[in-house]
Protein backbone atom coordinates (compact mmCIF):
# COMPACT_ATOMS: atom_id res chain seq x y z
CA UNK A 1 0.00 0.00 0.00
CA UNK A 2 1.74 3.61 -1.02
CA UNK A 3 2.44 5.20 2.45
CA UNK A 4 1.18 8.54 1.25
CA UNK A 5 -2.47 7.63 0.99
CA UNK A 6 -2.22 6.04 4.76
CA UNK A 7 -4.64 7.61 7.71
CA UNK A 8 -3.40 9.21 10.86
CA UNK A 9 -5.05 9.60 13.82
CA UNK A 10 -5.19 13.04 15.56
CA UNK A 11 -2.17 11.62 18.21
CA UNK A 12 0.23 10.15 15.02
CA UNK A 13 2.77 13.37 15.72
CA UNK A 14 2.44 12.41 19.29
CA UNK A 15 3.71 8.60 18.32
CA UNK A 16 6.06 10.26 15.92
CA UNK A 17 7.82 12.36 19.17
CA UNK A 18 7.75 8.87 21.35
CA UNK A 19 9.59 7.42 18.72
CA UNK A 20 6.52 4.39 18.36
CA UNK A 21 7.63 2.01 15.40
CA UNK A 22 4.94 2.76 12.88
CA UNK A 23 2.85 0.23 10.93
CA UNK A 24 -0.08 0.53 8.17
CA UNK A 25 -3.15 -1.23 9.53
CA UNK A 26 -6.63 -1.40 7.62
CA UNK A 27 -5.28 1.72 5.70
CA UNK A 28 -3.90 3.76 8.49
CA UNK A 29 -0.54 4.51 10.23
CA UNK A 30 -0.54 3.07 14.00
CA UNK A 31 2.35 2.51 16.30
CA UNK A 32 2.66 -1.39 16.72
CA UNK A 33 5.25 -0.66 19.81
CA UNK A 34 6.87 2.37 21.27
CA UNK A 35 9.37 0.15 24.01
CA UNK A 36 8.88 -3.51 23.30
CA UNK A 37 5.68 -5.40 23.17
CA UNK A 38 6.52 -7.42 26.07
CA UNK A 39 7.03 -4.78 27.90
CA UNK A 40 3.70 -2.71 26.92
CA UNK A 41 1.76 -6.09 27.44
CA UNK A 42 3.07 -6.30 31.04
CA UNK A 43 2.11 -2.87 31.95
CA UNK A 44 -1.45 -3.87 31.18
CA UNK A 45 -1.67 -7.34 33.29
CA UNK A 46 -0.18 -5.07 36.05
CA UNK A 47 -0.19 -1.37 36.29
CA UNK A 48 -2.28 0.71 33.32
CA UNK A 49 -1.35 1.21 29.61
CA UNK A 50 -3.27 3.30 26.91
CA UNK A 51 -3.80 2.84 23.08
CA UNK A 52 -4.78 5.24 20.66
CA UNK A 53 -7.28 3.38 18.49
CA UNK A 54 -8.80 6.53 16.70
CA UNK A 55 -8.98 4.20 13.70
CA UNK A 56 -11.63 2.66 15.16
CA UNK A 57 -15.24 3.50 13.45
CA UNK A 58 -18.13 4.97 14.71
CA UNK A 59 -21.52 5.04 13.27
CA UNK A 60 -24.49 7.08 14.66
CA UNK A 61 -28.29 5.26 14.68
CA UNK A 62 -31.03 7.65 15.81
CA UNK A 63 -34.89 7.68 15.34
CA UNK A 64 -37.94 6.19 16.28
CA UNK A 65 -37.26 3.19 14.44
CA UNK A 66 -33.34 2.86 15.95
CA UNK A 67 -34.13 -0.29 18.12
CA UNK A 68 -36.26 -1.93 15.08
CA UNK A 69 -33.69 -1.14 12.93
CA UNK A 70 -30.62 -2.25 15.03
CA UNK A 71 -32.93 -5.37 16.14
CA UNK A 72 -32.78 -6.29 12.11
CA UNK A 73 -28.92 -4.94 11.96
CA UNK A 74 -27.36 -6.36 14.71
CA UNK A 75 -27.06 -10.42 16.39
CA UNK A 76 -27.98 -9.03 20.02
CA UNK A 77 -31.33 -7.74 21.95
CA UNK A 78 -30.51 -4.52 21.57
CA UNK A 79 -34.05 -4.21 23.52
CA UNK A 80 -31.87 -5.31 26.80
CA UNK A 81 -29.49 -2.62 26.46
CA UNK A 82 -31.14 0.42 28.90
CA UNK A 83 -30.14 4.07 28.28
CA UNK A 84 -26.26 4.18 28.90
CA UNK A 85 -25.73 0.87 28.64
CA UNK A 86 -23.20 -1.18 26.09
CA UNK A 87 -23.06 -4.30 24.30
CA UNK A 88 -21.34 -6.56 21.97
CA UNK A 89 -22.70 -7.95 19.29
CA UNK A 90 -22.16 -9.64 15.24
CA UNK A 91 -23.24 -7.80 12.54
CA UNK A 92 -24.59 -10.97 10.03
CA UNK A 93 -25.36 -11.08 6.54
CA UNK A 94 -27.87 -13.30 5.37
CA UNK A 95 -26.05 -16.70 5.33
CA UNK A 96 -25.41 -16.02 9.35
CA UNK A 97 -21.59 -15.21 8.11
CA UNK A 98 -19.59 -11.95 10.27
CA UNK A 99 -19.72 -8.65 8.52
CA UNK A 100 -18.31 -7.38 11.58
CA UNK A 101 -18.79 -7.43 15.28
CA UNK A 102 -18.88 -4.49 16.93
CA UNK A 103 -19.89 -2.78 20.36
CA UNK A 104 -23.52 -1.33 20.56
CA UNK A 105 -23.79 2.25 23.56
CA UNK A 106 -27.14 3.22 24.14
CA UNK A 107 -27.02 6.87 23.81
CA UNK A 108 -30.49 7.73 24.58
CA UNK A 109 -34.21 6.02 23.92
CA UNK A 110 -33.72 6.33 20.27
CA UNK A 111 -29.96 7.35 19.89
CA UNK A 112 -27.27 4.53 19.56
CA UNK A 113 -23.30 4.83 18.82
CA UNK A 114 -21.87 1.58 17.33
CA UNK A 115 -18.38 1.06 17.41
CA UNK A 116 -16.66 -0.48 14.17
CA UNK A 117 -13.36 -1.82 13.52
CA UNK A 118 -11.48 0.13 11.62
CA UNK A 119 -11.14 -2.27 8.60
CA UNK A 120 -14.91 -2.94 8.51
CA UNK A 121 -15.75 1.10 8.67
CA UNK A 122 -16.98 1.69 5.37
CA UNK A 123 -18.21 -2.27 4.75
CA UNK A 124 -20.71 -1.55 7.60
CA UNK A 125 -21.67 2.17 6.82
CA UNK A 126 -22.73 0.96 3.46
CA UNK A 127 -24.66 -2.26 5.04
CA UNK A 128 -26.42 -0.34 7.87
CA UNK A 129 -27.64 2.16 5.17
CA UNK A 130 -28.63 -0.49 2.65
CA UNK A 131 -30.83 -2.04 5.39
CA UNK A 132 -32.06 1.44 6.72
CA UNK A 133 -34.18 2.39 4.23
CA UNK A 134 -37.30 0.96 5.26
CA UNK A 135 -36.49 2.05 8.97
CA UNK A 136 -37.51 5.87 10.12
CA UNK A 137 -34.11 6.29 11.27
CA UNK A 138 -30.95 7.84 10.30
CA UNK A 139 -27.30 6.74 10.16
CA UNK A 140 -24.51 8.80 10.36
CA UNK A 141 -20.66 8.35 10.17
CA UNK A 142 -19.27 10.06 12.94
CA UNK A 143 -15.82 8.68 12.84
CA UNK A 144 -14.33 12.10 12.31
CA UNK A 145 -15.67 13.52 15.37
CA UNK A 146 -13.68 11.49 18.25
CA UNK A 147 -10.10 10.26 18.95
CA UNK A 148 -10.83 7.47 20.58
CA UNK A 149 -8.20 6.16 23.62
CA UNK A 150 -8.76 2.58 25.69
CA UNK A 151 -6.65 3.11 28.96
CA UNK A 152 -7.15 -0.27 30.80
CA UNK A 153 -5.06 -2.70 33.15
CA UNK A 154 -5.87 -2.95 37.32
CA UNK A 155 -4.60 1.04 37.94
CA UNK A 156 -6.52 2.59 34.76
CA UNK A 157 -9.93 3.65 36.40
CA UNK A 158 -7.93 4.90 39.55
CA UNK A 159 -5.23 7.36 37.57
CA UNK A 160 -8.08 8.14 35.34
CA UNK A 161 -10.52 9.19 38.20
CA UNK A 162 -7.53 11.14 39.87
CA UNK A 163 -5.59 12.47 36.79
CA UNK A 164 -8.63 13.73 34.43
CA UNK A 165 -11.28 14.44 37.59
CA UNK A 166 -14.29 12.14 35.58
CA UNK A 167 -16.86 9.78 36.74
CA UNK A 168 -16.24 6.52 35.27
CA UNK A 169 -19.33 3.94 33.97
CA UNK A 170 -19.61 0.44 35.11
CA UNK A 171 -18.08 -2.16 33.34
CA UNK A 172 -20.78 -1.99 29.84
CA UNK A 173 -21.71 0.92 30.25
CA UNK A 174 -21.18 4.43 28.76
CA UNK A 175 -21.09 7.80 30.54
CA UNK A 176 -20.71 11.04 28.95
CA UNK A 177 -18.03 13.09 30.86
CA UNK A 178 -16.16 16.11 30.12
CA UNK A 179 -12.55 15.74 29.23
CA UNK A 180 -10.18 18.17 28.40
CA UNK A 181 -13.03 20.82 28.70
CA UNK A 182 -15.23 19.26 25.87
CA UNK A 183 -17.80 16.30 25.46
CA UNK A 184 -16.71 12.83 25.66
CA UNK A 185 -18.14 9.74 26.24
CA UNK A 186 -16.65 7.00 28.16
CA UNK A 187 -17.10 3.28 27.91
CA UNK A 188 -16.63 0.99 30.41
CA UNK A 189 -15.37 -1.66 28.00
CA UNK A 190 -12.04 -2.85 26.27
CA UNK A 191 -9.90 -5.41 24.71
CA UNK A 192 -7.51 -6.59 26.97
CA UNK A 193 -9.15 -8.74 29.80
CA UNK A 194 -8.36 -6.04 32.09
CA UNK A 195 -10.43 -3.32 33.70
CA UNK A 196 -10.51 -0.08 32.07
CA UNK A 197 -12.26 2.42 30.04
CA UNK A 198 -12.45 3.59 25.92
CA UNK A 199 -13.03 7.51 25.85
CA UNK A 200 -14.23 8.43 22.94
CA UNK A 201 -13.08 12.32 23.19
CA UNK A 202 -12.38 15.29 21.16
CA UNK A 203 -9.54 14.95 18.56
CA UNK A 204 -8.66 18.80 19.60
CA UNK A 205 -7.59 17.56 23.03
CA UNK A 206 -6.25 14.02 22.10
CA UNK A 207 -2.70 15.11 22.73
CA UNK A 208 -3.02 17.08 25.96
CA UNK A 209 -4.78 14.17 27.25
CA UNK A 210 -2.25 11.59 25.92
CA UNK A 211 0.57 13.65 27.79
CA UNK A 212 -1.36 13.99 30.74
CA UNK A 213 -2.15 10.54 31.19
CA UNK A 214 1.38 9.63 30.32
CA UNK A 215 2.94 11.97 33.14
CA UNK A 216 0.32 10.39 35.54
CA UNK A 217 1.92 6.78 34.58
CA UNK A 218 0.13 5.76 32.25
CA UNK A 219 1.96 3.74 29.86
CA UNK A 220 1.66 4.05 25.93
CA UNK A 221 1.39 0.64 24.09
CA UNK A 222 0.57 -0.20 20.64
CA UNK A 223 -1.33 -2.56 18.46
CA UNK A 224 1.37 -5.10 19.13
CA UNK A 225 0.35 -5.64 22.76
CA UNK A 226 -2.97 -4.96 22.03
CA UNK A 227 -2.94 -8.14 20.08
CA UNK A 228 -1.00 -10.39 22.69
CA UNK A 229 -3.91 -9.20 25.29
CA UNK A 230 -6.69 -9.95 23.55
CA UNK A 231 -5.61 -13.34 22.77
CA UNK A 232 -4.80 -14.54 25.86
CA UNK A 233 -8.27 -13.71 26.78
CA UNK A 234 -9.67 -14.99 23.43
CA UNK A 235 -11.55 -12.13 22.07
CA UNK A 236 -11.54 -12.76 18.46
CA UNK A 237 -10.12 -10.53 15.51
CA UNK A 238 -12.60 -9.87 12.29
CA UNK A 239 -10.76 -10.96 9.60
CA UNK A 240 -8.77 -13.63 11.29
CA UNK A 241 -11.50 -15.44 13.61
CA UNK A 242 -14.29 -13.70 12.35
CA UNK A 243 -14.57 -13.36 8.72
CA UNK A 244 -18.09 -13.21 6.11
CA UNK A 245 -17.70 -16.50 5.72
CA UNK A 246 -17.86 -18.22 9.32
CA UNK A 247 -20.72 -18.01 10.99
CA UNK A 248 -21.02 -16.85 14.99
CA UNK A 249 -21.53 -20.30 16.13
CA UNK A 250 -18.59 -21.62 14.94
CA UNK A 251 -16.60 -18.50 16.50
CA UNK A 252 -18.31 -19.32 20.13
CA UNK A 253 -20.11 -16.14 19.87
CA UNK A 254 -23.46 -18.11 20.07
CA UNK A 255 -23.90 -16.15 23.09
CA UNK A 256 -24.49 -12.84 21.38
CA UNK A 257 -26.95 -14.39 19.24
CA UNK A 258 -30.65 -14.34 20.01
CA UNK A 259 -32.45 -15.30 17.13
CA UNK A 260 -35.71 -14.78 18.06
CA UNK A 261 -35.37 -11.12 17.36
CA UNK A 262 -35.50 -12.08 13.75
CA UNK A 263 -31.91 -10.55 13.03
CA UNK A 264 -30.47 -10.56 9.32
CA UNK A 265 -28.83 -14.05 9.17
CA UNK A 266 -30.69 -15.17 12.14
CA UNK A 267 -32.63 -18.65 10.30
CA UNK A 268 -28.63 -19.73 9.66
CA UNK A 269 -27.70 -18.66 12.95
CA UNK A 270 -30.29 -20.93 14.28
CA UNK A 271 -29.50 -23.96 12.46
CA UNK A 272 -25.97 -23.71 13.00
CA UNK A 273 -26.94 -23.96 16.65
CA UNK A 274 -29.38 -26.80 16.80
CA UNK A 275 -26.68 -28.78 14.11
CA UNK A 276 -23.49 -27.63 15.09
CA UNK A 277 -20.69 -26.92 13.08
CA UNK A 278 -18.23 -28.82 11.23
CA UNK A 279 -15.67 -26.66 12.90
CA UNK A 280 -15.23 -24.69 16.02
CA UNK A 281 -13.05 -22.03 17.49
CA UNK A 282 -10.91 -22.98 19.72
CA UNK A 283 -7.81 -21.13 22.14
CA UNK A 284 -4.64 -23.65 22.08
CA UNK A 285 -1.26 -23.35 23.54
CA UNK A 286 1.99 -24.88 22.16
CA UNK A 287 3.21 -27.62 24.40
CA UNK A 288 7.37 -27.12 24.53
CA UNK A 289 9.54 -24.69 22.29
CA UNK A 290 7.27 -22.97 18.76
CA UNK A 291 5.20 -20.24 17.88
CA UNK A 292 1.96 -20.62 16.15
CA UNK A 293 1.39 -18.21 13.10
CA UNK A 294 -2.35 -17.53 11.90
CA UNK A 295 -2.54 -19.60 8.64
CA UNK A 296 -0.34 -22.97 9.95
CA UNK A 297 -2.20 -25.81 9.64
CA UNK A 298 -3.39 -28.07 12.90
CA UNK A 299 -2.75 -31.77 12.68
CA UNK A 300 -4.72 -34.43 14.18
CA UNK A 301 -3.66 -38.42 14.31
CA UNK A 302 -1.09 -39.29 11.64
CA UNK A 303 -0.68 -35.56 10.65
CA UNK A 304 -3.84 -35.50 9.42
CA UNK A 305 -5.04 -32.09 8.47
CA UNK A 306 -7.67 -31.37 10.95
CA UNK A 307 -7.71 -26.80 11.27
CA UNK A 308 -6.06 -24.03 10.92
CA UNK A 309 -4.76 -21.54 13.18
CA UNK A 310 -6.20 -18.00 12.62
CA UNK A 311 -4.34 -16.07 15.25
CA UNK A 312 -0.83 -17.25 16.74
CA UNK A 313 1.85 -15.58 18.84
CA UNK A 314 4.01 -15.80 21.62
CA UNK A 315 1.82 -14.79 24.67
CA UNK A 316 3.74 -12.94 26.81
CA UNK A 317 1.62 -13.64 30.12
CA UNK A 318 1.94 -17.30 29.57
CA UNK A 319 5.35 -17.57 28.60
CA UNK A 320 4.92 -19.87 25.17
CA UNK A 321 3.36 -20.14 22.02
CA UNK A 322 -0.85 -19.78 21.82
CA UNK A 323 -3.50 -18.86 19.63
CA UNK A 324 -6.82 -19.88 18.19
CA UNK A 325 -7.90 -22.36 15.20
CA UNK A 326 -10.55 -23.37 13.58
CA UNK A 327 -10.35 -27.30 14.82
CA UNK A 328 -12.79 -30.15 13.83
CA UNK A 329 -15.79 -30.11 16.09
CA UNK A 330 -15.38 -33.79 17.32
CA UNK A 331 -11.73 -32.69 17.76
CA UNK A 332 -12.06 -28.99 19.48
CA UNK A 333 -12.61 -29.90 22.96
CA UNK A 334 -10.30 -28.75 25.97
CA UNK A 335 -7.27 -31.01 26.28
CA UNK A 336 -7.39 -32.44 23.08
CA UNK A 337 -3.57 -32.90 21.73
CA UNK A 338 -2.69 -31.81 18.38
CA UNK A 339 0.20 -30.95 16.36
CA UNK A 340 0.41 -27.22 14.94
CA UNK A 341 2.35 -27.15 11.59
CA UNK A 342 4.63 -24.18 11.88
CA UNK A 343 6.70 -24.20 9.02
CA UNK A 344 6.92 -27.79 8.64
CA UNK A 345 7.73 -28.32 12.03
CA UNK A 346 5.15 -30.30 13.54
CA UNK A 347 4.72 -28.25 17.35
CA UNK A 348 3.14 -30.59 19.86
CA UNK A 349 -0.12 -28.16 21.08
CA UNK A 350 -2.92 -29.20 23.69
CA UNK A 351 -6.39 -27.57 22.99
CA UNK A 352 -7.30 -25.32 25.63
CA UNK A 353 -10.59 -23.25 27.20
CA UNK A 354 -11.36 -19.70 27.80
CA UNK A 355 -9.29 -17.32 28.66
CA UNK A 356 -5.85 -18.90 28.38
CA UNK A 357 -5.27 -16.03 30.67
CA UNK A 358 -7.55 -14.81 33.88
CA UNK A 359 -7.22 -11.97 35.45
CA UNK A 360 -5.66 -11.91 38.91
CA UNK A 361 -7.98 -10.52 40.97
CA UNK B 1 21.56 -2.16 23.52
CA UNK B 2 19.88 0.79 22.61
CA UNK B 3 22.19 2.29 20.21
CA UNK B 4 23.46 1.80 17.06
CA UNK B 5 26.61 -0.22 17.02
CA UNK B 6 28.84 -2.26 14.41
CA UNK B 7 31.89 -3.03 16.06
CA UNK B 8 34.85 -2.69 13.84
CA UNK B 9 36.80 -6.18 14.55
CA UNK B 10 33.90 -7.51 12.84
CA UNK B 11 32.61 -8.98 9.20
CA UNK B 12 29.26 -7.92 7.95
CA UNK B 13 26.83 -9.88 5.34
CA UNK B 14 24.43 -7.91 3.75
CA UNK B 15 21.02 -9.85 4.94
CA UNK B 16 22.17 -8.25 8.66
CA UNK B 17 24.67 -11.22 10.06
CA UNK B 18 27.90 -10.30 11.54
CA UNK B 19 31.05 -13.31 11.75
CA UNK B 20 33.93 -12.81 14.10
CA UNK B 21 37.02 -14.88 13.00
CA UNK B 22 38.12 -17.26 15.95
CA UNK B 23 42.03 -18.38 14.24
CA UNK B 24 41.68 -19.32 10.50
CA UNK B 25 39.15 -21.91 10.24
CA UNK B 26 36.52 -21.21 12.78
CA UNK B 27 34.12 -18.51 13.29
CA UNK B 28 31.07 -17.03 15.83
CA UNK B 29 28.06 -16.06 13.89
CA UNK B 30 24.86 -13.68 14.96
CA UNK B 31 22.79 -11.11 13.61
CA UNK B 32 23.63 -7.41 13.85
CA UNK B 33 22.11 -4.02 15.77
CA UNK B 34 20.04 -3.46 13.18
CA UNK B 35 18.44 -6.93 12.40
CA UNK B 36 17.37 -7.56 16.30
CA UNK B 37 15.86 -3.67 16.10
CA UNK B 38 13.96 -4.04 13.38
CA UNK B 39 13.09 -7.49 14.73
CA UNK B 40 12.47 -6.52 18.15
CA UNK B 41 12.52 -8.26 21.25
CA UNK B 42 13.28 -11.86 20.37
CA UNK B 43 10.91 -14.40 22.09
CA UNK B 44 12.24 -17.67 20.45
CA UNK B 45 15.83 -19.02 18.84
CA UNK B 46 15.94 -22.15 17.17
CA UNK B 47 19.42 -23.40 16.86
CA UNK B 48 20.29 -25.79 14.12
CA UNK B 49 22.14 -29.03 15.25
CA UNK B 50 25.81 -29.20 15.91
CA UNK B 51 27.23 -31.14 12.96
CA UNK B 52 24.85 -29.49 10.60
CA UNK B 53 26.12 -27.85 7.30
CA UNK B 54 25.69 -24.23 6.41
CA UNK B 55 26.26 -22.71 3.07
CA UNK B 56 26.57 -19.05 2.59
CA UNK B 57 23.76 -16.85 2.20
CA UNK B 58 21.19 -19.84 3.15
CA UNK B 59 19.15 -19.43 6.03
CA UNK B 60 20.45 -21.44 8.90
CA UNK B 61 18.02 -20.86 12.20
CA UNK B 62 15.36 -18.94 12.41
CA UNK B 63 14.52 -15.59 15.53
CA UNK B 64 11.26 -14.57 16.16
CA UNK B 65 9.64 -11.94 17.76
CA UNK B 66 6.33 -11.77 19.33
CA UNK B 67 5.11 -9.89 15.92
CA UNK B 68 7.29 -11.87 13.40
CA UNK B 69 9.43 -14.70 12.00
CA UNK B 70 12.38 -14.16 10.59
CA UNK B 71 15.27 -16.45 8.71
CA UNK B 72 19.06 -16.43 9.91
CA UNK B 73 21.43 -16.18 6.72
CA UNK B 74 24.79 -17.69 6.72
CA UNK B 75 27.11 -15.19 6.02
CA UNK B 76 29.98 -18.10 5.34
CA UNK B 77 30.03 -21.86 4.38
CA UNK B 78 30.95 -24.53 7.39
CA UNK B 79 29.61 -26.89 9.72
CA UNK B 80 28.21 -25.69 13.41
CA UNK B 81 30.36 -26.79 16.11
CA UNK B 82 28.76 -25.23 18.77
CA UNK B 83 25.36 -23.14 19.31
CA UNK B 84 24.28 -20.84 22.03
CA UNK B 85 22.37 -22.65 24.69
CA UNK B 86 21.51 -20.03 26.92
CA UNK B 87 19.48 -18.51 23.95
CA UNK B 88 16.86 -21.09 24.80
CA UNK B 89 16.28 -19.67 28.30
CA UNK B 90 17.03 -16.48 27.52
CA UNK B 91 16.67 -15.25 23.66
CA UNK B 92 16.44 -11.41 24.61
CA UNK B 93 20.24 -11.79 24.71
CA UNK B 94 20.27 -11.28 21.16
CA UNK B 95 18.57 -7.79 21.42
CA UNK B 96 20.61 -6.82 24.85
CA UNK B 97 24.15 -7.84 23.76
CA UNK B 98 23.93 -8.99 19.96
CA UNK B 99 28.03 -9.16 19.59
CA UNK B 100 28.52 -10.73 22.94
CA UNK B 101 26.39 -12.78 25.08
CA UNK B 102 23.62 -13.05 22.03
CA UNK B 103 26.44 -15.03 19.43
CA UNK B 104 24.29 -18.22 17.59
CA UNK B 105 26.64 -20.24 16.47
CA UNK B 106 30.33 -21.33 16.30
CA UNK B 107 31.14 -22.93 12.97
CA UNK B 108 34.47 -24.70 11.54
CA UNK B 109 34.67 -22.85 8.02
CA UNK B 110 34.78 -24.75 4.79
CA UNK B 111 35.63 -21.98 2.90
CA UNK B 112 37.76 -19.39 4.47
CA UNK B 113 38.41 -17.29 2.06
CA UNK B 114 34.75 -16.15 1.80
CA UNK B 115 35.92 -13.94 4.70
CA UNK B 116 37.12 -11.21 2.10
CA UNK B 117 33.79 -10.76 0.23
CA UNK B 118 32.23 -9.81 3.54
CA UNK B 119 31.27 -5.68 4.19
CA UNK B 120 33.26 -3.83 6.78
CA UNK B 121 31.65 -2.52 9.50
CA UNK B 122 31.80 1.26 7.29
CA UNK B 123 30.79 -0.72 4.72
CA UNK B 124 27.74 -2.22 6.11
CA UNK B 125 26.85 1.10 7.65
CA UNK B 126 27.09 2.67 4.66
CA UNK B 127 24.47 -0.15 2.97
CA UNK B 128 21.98 0.69 6.00
CA UNK B 129 22.19 4.48 5.14
CA UNK B 130 21.36 3.74 1.84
Amino acid sequence: MNVAALRRTPLYEQHEELGAKLVPFAGWEMPVLYEGIKEEHSAVRTHAGMFDVSHMGEVEVEGPGAVAFLQLVLSNDVSKIATGGAQYSCICNESGGVVDDVFAYRLGTDRFLIVTNASNHETDLQWLGRWSRDYDVAVRDVADRYAMLAVQGPHARAVLERTLNITLPERFHVLAQSVGRRPALICGTGYTGEDGVEMLIDPEVAIPIFKELRLAGVVPCGLGARDTLRLEVCYPLHGNELTPERNPIEADLGWCCKEATGFLGSPAVAEARAEGTAERLVPFTIEGAGIPRDGNPVLGEEGVQVGVVTSGTFAPSLEKGAGMAYVRSDLAEPGAEVEIDVRGKHRPARIASKPLYAKRS
Amino acid sequence: MAEANYPDDLRYHDQHDWVRLDGDEAAVFGITWYAQDTLGEVVFFEPPEVGTTLTKDQPYAEVESVKAVSDVIAPMSGEVTEVNDALSDSPEQINEDPYGAGWLVKVKLTSPDEHESLLTASEYEKLLDR
